[in-house]
């Protein structure tokens, strides 16, 4: 690969264009450079769903785009994003409402894009064992007596309301405002008849808990196990390794995985800044391919590499859990109750069905969440929410990055969306634990279907 | 002022007077009263560790902790054979591209790989000794000042007893904030994080000294002040050969106690910033919850203990060694 200056300047123009421009003509154009800046600090939470990170690192996919990446843990998702904005952090792992609530300007106001979604699926939802044991009598059973899932929270309800009766709040964790946890969880508990709460920027308030039923606050992930057994909360939504370890633990019950309440739904993103991007973008496609290689490794074969991936997982400086309660969920399946193990071939995706593509579509779908619960307080247009998505979902970069991995035959075509035919939007998507249809297309029609949330015109 | 590590000095003396009388006695105290008291503790360490039972399985034995020591000396031997092959690949990778591209100017650049255990104990070491000499360059002078003029003692007293008491952990977010906003240069020599709890450390262990200091100097025999005024000694050689040897060895009990300070301020600053070092190491060994967590956690307490310990001895070999005053300088 020989590197010719004038091409190195203008991949930037060149990408840009990418996106504009139709068809091949792009795709030999571009040779890509070297990269402007190599020595890079990426952050992360200590999450199972940070593996690609991990695994460019230890796989050399970094090195072999001549980037010397050193990944540090963070301690919460908010010192997280802080890190990126101020530049302490090149890039991280984000939730996948972090980069869109930052550039709509709801908590820290930054330009965050995203040209990479780092998996699908992998959370859960747990609650302790005496609200497990107040949620069994209303929970149908299988044949063999083991409880028929999916669970909706219509078991929870009653447990929930004799809380209220009693005059004691009914107390849940989530990891961050704008965290896929804190829209996961709300989406499973409206869809069983209980409130989560509206949220009022406009007015100040900024709690989640107005009209609520259940109370949500936040918990950093690692921490959420320490307080389920303290009992400060009665229940979480949290990525893994944190549901599994609340069952080798003994203190709590996973209940329902986000795959049950939206099937290969989006999770975690790669979060950079704008500037980044437009200062340095070979660096910024360079690092997309690395993370590329890193989830396709993931998916190889099967799963075949899972083995692998748990045990550099499990070293202290990654996630740092024990191997058998990491491998619980990333060797395709989950553990419920001690004793009660089901298969999840599905539970973490990393690169299979289009996980890694940026779709604008599922920029959206945290738009319509935000704006169900009042992050957004007031209407929004329908192009307002595609513009946005636009701005911080990058499938250009994407693109580019994937195209230059074809070209060198690091990976095939059809591993990757129809680049000349994509358009960021996916299919209708219908396997919802509620049975919505969620079109991406048509957010305000989407809002408007939720019989709890605000809907167009509704403002608190 | 006085400070409890004399009392607990002359509690010890009178002890060994006690039982000094024979040659063996001598030799129980020094040798087997100790071993039998870590043994002891060894035993209820083992027994009670058994009947501990935390979500994250039994509290780590003596047993499960030396395995631990174990396990970390291998990473860390292990990070280090990733290092040299880290630094290899980059040498090949560097003379490649400068075949390609000969204007690049390669460089070698540090190894990108996690601190291990035996590096966050440097790290911490290097902070803790930092903060401690930046303090001491401001409170020892501070101090001086402050002991030869009532009046500037007057005006610093309220500052200084507000300030003492207050927790590293209140000056930490203070800290971290203006170190952000000034320090803030694109590529940094030296890490922000590094800043942060060595000027945490600066802050808390700054009182201690400046009281010691003042107090000795204030407390100058009167007979040696006169010697000065018979003299007529310049002001500077009036610190230099009067005030400076008579307070010496308050000066090394304040900074004795500071540097005490000092170790135990930067572990709680290192796990709440986040800053490299042995405090983040018990952080991250917290969060991970693995079955070895406690374990790894309880390895690190005994190190920091001991380290705290030598720390101390070695102010105190200090101390003995510029003191004229020896009955100050005892354990």
């Amino acid at each position: 690969m020989r590197w010719k200056k004038p091409f190195g300047t203008l991949a930037g123009a060149a990408i840009f264009l990418s996106g504009l421009l139709s068809g091949t003509a792009t795709a030999e154009a571009v040779e890509l450079g070297y990269p402007e800046k190599e020595e890079l600090t990426f952050g992360f939470i200590k999450l199972t769903d940070m593996a690609p990170i991990a695994i460019a690192y230890e796989k050399g996919f970094f090195e072999d785009e001549g980037l010397y990446v050193t990944i540090e843990a963070q301690a919460n998702w908010k010192v997280l994003l802080d890190g990126v904005i101020d530049g302490r952090l090149d890039g991280a792992h984000m939730l996948a409402g972090q980069p869109i609530a930052a550039t709509m300007g709801f908590g820290t106001q930054a330009e965050i894009i995203t040209p990479f979604s780092m998996d699908l699926n992998g959370n859960g939802i747990t609650v302790s064992n005496t609200i497990w044991e107040q949620m069994k009598p209303h929970i149908p059973k299988r044949e063999d007596g083991l409880p028929a899932r999916p669970i909706k929270a219509d078991a929870l309800k009653p447990v929930v309301e004799q809380y209220q009766a009693e005059g004691k709040p009914f107390n849940m964790g989530m990891v961050f405002p704008v965290s896929t946890h804190n829209y996961e969880l709300r989406y499973w508990l409206a869809a069983g008849g209980i409130h989560p709460g509206f949220y009022a920027p406009h007015k100040g308030d900024i709690s989640g808990q107005i009209d609520a039923d259940a109370l949500l606050s936040v918990t950093p992930p690692p921490q959420m196990p320490a307080t389920l057994e303290s009992g400060t909360i009665y229940g979480y939504c949290v990525g893994e390794p944190w549901n599994q370890q609340a069952v080798f633990k003994g203190i709590g019950v996973p209940v329902v995985t986000d795959y049950e309440i939206w099937k290969d739904n989006p999770e975690k993103v790669f979060g950079i800044t704008k500037k980044f991007a437009e200062q340095y973008p070979n660096t910024t496609i360079r690092l997309t391919r690395a993370l590329i290689r890193a989830a396709m490794w993931l998916d190889e074969n099967n799963n075949a590499n899972r083995p692998e991936a748990v045990k550099i997982l499990s070293q202290s400086h990654y996630v740092g859990a024990d191997r058998e309660v990491i491998a619980n969920s990333m060797t395709g399946t989950f553990e419920y109750e001690k004793g009660d193990k089901r298969p999840v071939p599905d539970f973490n995706v990393f690169f299979r069905y289009n996980a890694t593509y940026p779709y604008y579509s599922d920029a959206i779908w945290y738009l319509t969440q935000m704006r169900r619960w009042g992050q957004i307080p007031e209407d929004k247009s329908d192009e307002w929410y595609k513009n946005l998505a636009k701005r911080v979902y990058r499938p250009d970069i994407y693109e580019a990055a994937a195209r230059s991995l074809i070209t060198e035959g690091l990976a095939k075509a059809e591993q990757f969306p129809d680049f000349d035919a994509e358009d960021g939007f996916r299919a209708p998507q219908t396997h919802f634990i509620d049975g919505i249809v969620y079109n991406g297309r048509e957010p305000n029609a989407y809002i408007d279907k939720f019989p709890i949330g605000l809907k167009s015109g509704e403002k608190l | 002022m006085t400070s409890s590590t004399f009392n607990t000095g002359k509690i010890f003396n009178w002890r060994l007077q006690l039982t000094s009388r024979g040659q063996p006695l001598r030799l129980l105290n020094l040798l087997a009263l100790p071993a039998t008291g870590v043994l002891v503790f060894l035993l209820l360490w083992t027994v009670g560790a058994r009947n501990i039972d935390t979500s994250l399985g039994k509290f780590p034995g003596p047993v499960a902790v030396w395995e631990q020591f174990g396990a970390l000396y291998s990473e860390h031997q292990r990070s280090r054979d990733k290092e040299a092959a880290f630094y290899e690949r980059q040498r090949e990778r560097n003379a490649r591209r400068l075949a390609e591209d000969p204007d690049y100017e390669a460089k070698i650049r540090d190894y990108t790989g996690k601190e291990t255990f035996i590096d966050q104990i440097g790290t911490s070491l290097v902070t803790v000794m930092s903060g401690f000499l930046l303090a001491a360059l401001i409170a020892i002078p501070l101090g001086i000042a402050i002991g030869l003029s009532p009046a500037l003692n007057a005006a610093c007293n309220p500052i200084i007893q507000v300030f003492k008491p207050v927790s590293p952990l209140a000056w930490l977010p203070l800290v971290t904030m203006v170190v952000s906003a000034v320090y803030a240069t694109p590529d940094p020599i030296i890490a922000k994080s590094f800043i942060n709890s060595m000027i945490t450390v600066t802050l808390c262990c700054l009182w201690p000294m400046v009281i010691n200091t003042a107090v000795g100097v204030a407390s100058v025999d009167r007979d040696l002040l006169n010697v000065s005024k018979v003299l007529r000694l310049p002001a500077l050689e009036h610190v230099r050969r009067i005030v400076l040897p008579a307070s010496v060895p308050m000066i090394f009990t304040g900074m004795r106690l500071s540097l005490g300070v000092a170790w135990m301020v930067l572990i709680a600053a290192e796990m709440l910033a986040q800053n490299p070092g042995l405090g983040k190491f018990v952080w991250d060994e917290f969060q991970n919850g693995s079955s070895d967590s406690l374990a790894r956690i309880m390895a690190a307490v005994v190190v920091i203990g001991f380290i705290g310990f030598l720390l101390d001895r070695s102010m105190l070999q200090l101390q003995r060694f510029f003191s004229w005053d020896k009955d100050t300088a005892t354990h």
